[in-house]
C-alpha cells in the first residue's frame, strides 16, 4: 500500500492535513492517493449545515462536535469560508468558535477557502470527505459558506442536509422558492428566543406540508426544530433527528453507503468528468498558447467568441 | 483548472490579553495581500495553536501579545512546532514588546517581531519575502 495511503488510514494528522492541501491547490499527483484511499472510504456519516451568513452555522457544529464527542464518535469538520473575488485571499474564522476542540485527538477540523467556485462549498470538498472518511471519523460535518438561495451542492455529499435559518428572513413567499429549502432533511430556526419565531416556524411546516402526499408514500418528512446554539439549546434533540434520519436512510432509502448508489454515483462521476475535462482542455490550450492567440483574435474584432471557443473545444475533443 | 500553491497563514491571539483589534487588521490586510488567513480567536493556549496550525496546513503562524507574557508564550510555539516536526512553519510576532525582548525572541527561532507603527505594507512585504508555500 502506498506510504500516504497507511498513514492516513492510521489517522495521522499531519499527513491528512497536507493531503487536504494538495488536493486543495490542484496537485495531479494527489489522484494516485485518492485512487488507493477509495476502498477505505464508505463508512463516516456525512451531515451538511449550510444556511445563510450568520445564522449560526458554525456555533451549532461546535455543539454538535461536543454531543459527538459525549457519545463516543469521533468527528471531522469542514468549514468553507469565501475567497475574495478581487485579492484571492481570504479569512477563515469559522474555526473560532470551534477551538475549544483543537487539542481534542477525536477531532479533526479544516477551513477551506472557496477560490472561485460557486454551489457553497469548493472544488475539493468531496475529496477532503473521502480523506477523512479514510482517516476513520465515524462523523464528518460540513459547514457551507453562508448561502444565499441557489447554492445545493452539500446536499450531494451529506446523508443528511441542516438548513439553518433564524427568525425573520423574509416572508412566507421565499418559502415556496425553489432551491435551498427543498434540500433539507432537517430544518433548525437557531436564535429561537428571538421575534418572530412562530411565524417562521409555520411558514416553513406550511412549505414540508404541501409535500405530504411524498411523506404518505413512505418519504421522509423533514422536522423543524427549535433551538439556541449558543446556549445548546434543543442541540440533542436535533442529534435525536439526525440518527433517526440515518435509521431511515438506512431501511428504506437504499442504505447508507453511497459508493452503492446509483443516483450518488452517477452525479459524482458526471462531476469528476465535468472537472477533468476542463482542467485537461484549459491545460492544453494554455500550453500551446492557442488560449492566448483566441484571445487576441476576439479583442482585434477577427473572430466572434462562441466561433473561437468552437475551434478550441472540438479539436481537443476528436 | 490547475491551481497555483497559496500562501497560507494563522493569525492567533496567545494568552489572557482580550486585544484582538490589531490582530483583525493584520488578518484583513493578509487577505487583501491574497493569503488565505485561519483566524483562531482569542485566548488561545500554545497547544491550541500549534495544534489548529497543523490541521490547517498552513505555512506561517502570526501571533499577537499586547499583555506581556509574550516571551513565555511566543517561545512556547516554538518549541511545541520543533517537538512536532512542524518546525518549517515559520513563526513571527507582534505587539507591545520591548527591544531587548526581540532579542532573545529572535535568537529562540522566532522569525520577525513588529511593533506598534510598522506600516501593515512592510509587515505584508515581510511575509512575502520570507514565507513561501510549502513545495513538497
Amino acid at each position: 500500500m502506498n506510504d500516504i495511503v497507511e498513514k492516513i488510514v492510521a489517522g495521522d494528522v499531519r499527513t491528512v492535513a497536507r493531503l487536504i492541501r494538495d488536493i486543495d491547490d490542484g496537485m495531479p499527483e494527489v489522484r494516485e492517493v485518492l485512487k488507493d484511499l477509495y476502498p477505505h472510504t464508505g463508512n463516516a456519516y456525512v451531515i451538511g449545515i449550510t444556511g445563510a451568513p450568520g445564522v449560526g452555522k458554525s456555533t451549532l457544529v461546535d455543539q454538535m462536535v461536543a454531543h459527538l464527542r459525549k457519545r463516543d464518535k469521533t468527528v471531522g469538520v469542514l468549514a468553507v469560508d469565501p475567497t475574495s473575488p478581487f485579492s484571492g485571499g481570504a479569512i477563515l474564522g469559522d474555526r473560532v468558535r470551534m477551538q475549544r476542540h483543537s487539542m481534542d485527538p477525536g477531532v479533526f477540523i479544516r477551513s477551506l477557502a472557496t477560490r472561485g467556485h460557486f454551489g457553497g462549498l469548493t472544488q475539493s470538498t468531496r475529496s477532503a470527505i473521502d480523506v477523512l472518511d479514510a482517516m476513520g471519523k465515524d462523523y464528518i460535518l460540513v459547514e457551507t459558506v453562508g448561502v444565499g438561495q441557489d447554492e445545493v451542492d452539500v446536499v450531494r455529499s451529506a446523508h443528511t442536509t441542516v438548513i439553518v435559518v433564524i427568525p425573520g428572513m423574509g416572508d412566507d413567499i421565499q418559502a415556496i422558492k425553489a432551491g435551498i429549502l427543498e434540500i433539507g432533511d432537517i430544518f433548525l430556526i437557531n436564535k429561537a428566543d428571538r421575534e418572530g419565531c412562530d411565524k417562521t416556524m409555520s411558514d416553513l411546516r406550511m412549505m414540508i406540508e404541501m409535500d405530504q402526499k411524498k411523506y404518505d408514500r413512505g418519504a421522509w418528512k423533514p422536522p423543524i426544530l427549535k433551538i439556541q446554539a449558543v446556549f445548546d439549546k434543543g442541540v440533542a434533540e436535533f442529534i435525536d433527528e439526525i440518527d433517526k434520519h440515518a435509521r431511515y436512510l438506512a431501511d428504506t432509502a437504499g442504505g447508507l453507503d453511497f459508493r452503492a448508489s446509483k443516483t450518488k454515483v452517477r452525479q459524482e462521476l458526471g462531476e469528476m468528468i465535468k472537472a477533468r475535462l476542463i482542467e485537461e482542455v484549459i491545460d492544453r490550450l494554455t500550453e500551446s498558447g492557442d488560449f492566448d492567440r483566441a484571445v487576441e483574435s476576439i479583442i482585434k474584432g477577427k473572430i466572434d467568441p462562441y466561433t473561437a471557443c468552437e475551434n478550441l473545444v472540438l479539436p481537443t475533443l476528436s | 483548472m490547475r491551481q497555483k500553491r497559496r500562501v497560507r497563514v494563522m493569525v492567533a491571539k496567545p494568552g489572557l490579553d482580550g486585544h484582538d483589534r490589531g490582530a483583525r487588521i493584520i488578518a484583513r490586510a493578509y487577505r487583501d495581500a491574497g493569503f488565505e488567513v485561519v483566524y483562531t480567536g482569542l485566548h488561545q493556549t500554545p497547544e491550541e495553536i500549534v495544534a489548529a496550525a497543523i490541521q490547517e496546513d498552513v505555512d506561517m503562524i502570526g501571533l499577537s501579545s499586547l499583555a506581556g507574557a509574550h516571551k513565555y508564550l511566543f517561545l512556547a510555539v516554538v518549541e511545541l512546532l520543533r517537538e512536532k516536526a512542524a518546525d518549517d512553519i515559520v513563526v513571527c510576532g507582534g505587539g507591545i514588546i520591548p527591544d531587548d525582548d526581540i532579542e532573545k525572541l529572535k535568537e529562540s527561532g522566532v522569525k520577525e517581531v513588529f511593533t506598534p507603527g510598522t506600516p501593515l505594507d512592510d509587515i505584508v512585504k515581510w511575509v512575502q519575502n520570507n514565507v513561501t508555500p510549502r513545495q513538497d
